[in-house]
């Protein structure tokens, strides 16, 4: 296999993947998968549609658990062994928060929407502890100006742009280690998949991202290493610059150029 | 090819299948409007006169009795009646209706779910005076045994309602929260939301306007349904006093009473006017489920 691993920078990684495979069924989505994601930086997974990225990512936090899927491998995760049967789902999932493809901001306020991490993980948080970290959490996605005077409004009354960010800010009260985005831009415009990578590079240090996406050109702009997968198996990572410009194995080089996917 | 499409030309007597088939379906539309207006006049004719002569006796007392000496039409018993049997019917079947839509929703395996919804469809097709049966031969001795004086009481009646009504709430809640959005499910899951968090806190809101609905339709048949409600709620006119008192609903009077009442007669007059109260009240639930709907679609 020609994953060369690139060598995380210091500390404990926030996720550690080693040999890792998975199956629906019969079908092979992962195969001996083997990466290290560095604090603080943003990685992005790139590959043709089926290549196993978004299956990936979703294992991070557990969120493909159905019965006919299959894991081998160990992967550890923000500190918690995700292959354990032991380990806490809830707690796992509160330390790394997941933004989906289409935003999906509950049908609530959009207060209550920032709010439901702490109703959940943290209930007896003092109200005005919480509405200060709803404020810090709303400014830090630059929401807080647009929605300051209608905190009860509809969070489904915004504009797509603003519920991603909405699902952004609403992870951020928990003070996660990981974030990941399963193609976060997808479903926006231009303008707001500008906004949404503005917000992932002034957090690129204070959180680790990982990014799933479909749009090269944005793994090229936002992150600081990029994987390249195929086919369930993790072909390549490396420097973004350095993957898109020298890519090692002949199928990322290809896949770049644009000749298949 | 697309030539040969465009130049096909229907022979001359599907023109008039085609428009005796329009003919048709406009028939059936408009006569079940037509149909509608009718009762409306039917009803109306029979009881208007009845209404405004005698209205302000009808809803100041509580004295039912058309065939006294004088007559006297008070109807608040009656309301009072009705309103007993309902709202403690609702207080039955509401949580218990809600708890099983969402244990089919979001709890039951796929294949226990299908079975069940077959079940609970099946007690949806079981007639009123069956349920009638069950309330004189299991719930009568049953409310006997827990000290009622009467089994035939108020409170057999609304457990009877109750049971009719909950192939409605528990299909039609079923119904909204399944048309919840998947991915609200996975917001709330990925966000470290146990189940039962999810449901609560995000299903039901979400589904609430559906559930709604649900709860309105089912006062809709509670406060219409007759004879079920006939053979079990005692038949003695009263404001209820305590659990096990007997009452008798609008429609166990209309229906127990029509037969006797001499046509075109007064009191015969004065059940219809008891129709048109029960045809106000449904029409005014419905009309409320209706706007509840059109709201959502909005949305």
């Amino acid at each position: 296999m020609s994953q060369d691993l690139v060598a995380a920078p210091s500390g404990a990684a926030p996720a550690r993947v080693r040999g890792l495979s998975l199956w629906y069924g019969t079908f092979r989505a992962l195969d001996r998968v083997t990466l290290d994601v560095a604090p603080g930086e943003i990685l992005s997974m790139i590959g043709p549609s089926g290549c196993g990225k978004s299956t990936l990512l979703r294992c991070f936090n557990r969120m493909n658990e159905q019965s006919y899927v299959r894991m081998e491998g160990d992967l550890e995760v923000a500190g918690y062994d995700v292959m354990s049967r032991s380990t806490d789902s809830l707690a796992l999932r509160r330390d790394v928060g997941m933004v989906f493809q289409r935003p999906n901001p509950l049908p609530i306020s959009i207060r209550e929407n920032v709010l439901f991490g702490l109703r959940l993980h943290a209930p007896k948080t003092p109200r005005s502890v919480a509405e200060g970290m709803m404020e810090s959490a709303l400014q830090q996605v630059a929401l807080w100006e647009l929605v300051k005077d209608k905190l009860d409004r509809d969070a489904e009354s915004l504009s797509l742009e603003a519920r991603q960010k909405l699902c952004i800010a609403r992870l951020l009260p928990l003070k996660p280690k990981v974030l990941l985005f399963d193609e976060p831009c997808s479903a926006l415009d231009p303008d707001g998949t500008a906004a949404v990578e503005e917000l992932m590079d002034e957090m690129r240090g204070t959180f680790t991202q990982v990014v799933v996406t479909h749009n090269m050109q944005q793994a090229r702009r936002v992150s600081d290493r990029c994987v390249f997968m195929l086919m369930g198996e993790l072909v390549e990572v490396a420097p973004t610059a350095e993957l898109f410009t020298h890519p090692k194995d002949e199928r990322t080089a290809k896949y770049i150029e644009g000749r298949y996917g | 090819m697309a030539d040969t499409i465009a130049r096909r030309r229907p022979p001359a007597h599907v023109k008039y299948v085609e428009w005796a088939i329009e003919g048709l379906v406009r028939l059936c539309g408009v006569s079940a409007i037509v149909f509608i207006l009718a009762i409306f006049v039917f009803i109306g004719k029979e009881g208007l006169v009845f209404l405004a002569e005698h209205v302000g006796g009808m809803l100041t007392s509580t004295d039912w009795g058309p065939t006294n000496e004088p007559a006297m039409y008070g109807i608040l018993a009656l309301v009072a009646g009705t309103l007993w049997c309902v709202g403690l019917s609702l207080i039955l079947s509401v949580p218990m209706g809600l708890a099983a839509a969402v244990y089919l929703a979001e709890f039951a395996p796929e294949g226990r779910r299908e079975f069940l919804k077959i079940v609970v469809e099946l007690l949806a097709a079981i007639p009123s005076v069956v349920w009638g049966f069950i309330g004189v031969m299991i719930l009568n001795p049953l409310l006997q045994w827990m000290g009622a004086p009467v089994g035939l009481n108020g409170l057999n009646g609304a457990i009877v309602l109750a049971l009719m009504t909950l192939p409605l709430l528990v299909s039609l809640g079923e119904d909204s929260l399944r048309a919840v959005p998947e991915s609200y499910r996975q917001a709330a899951i990925a966000m470290g939301a146990t189940k039962w968090e999810m449901v609560w806190r995000v299903l039901l809101p979400a589904a609430r306007r559906g559930l709604l609905v649900a709860v309105l339709l089912g006062v809709g048949r509670c406060v219409g349904e007759t004879m079920a409600v006939l053979m079990v709620t005692g038949h003695s006119v009263r404001i209820p006093d305590g659990l096990y008192s007997p009452v008798r609903t609008l429609t166990a009077t209309i229906a127990a009473e029509l037969g006797e009442a001499v046509r075109g007669g007064e009191h015969y007059q004065a059940l219809f006017a008891l129709g048109i109260l029960l045809f106000f009240v449904t029409f005014l639930v419905n009309l409320a489920a209706d706007t509840v709907v059109r709201e959502r679609k909005l949305q």
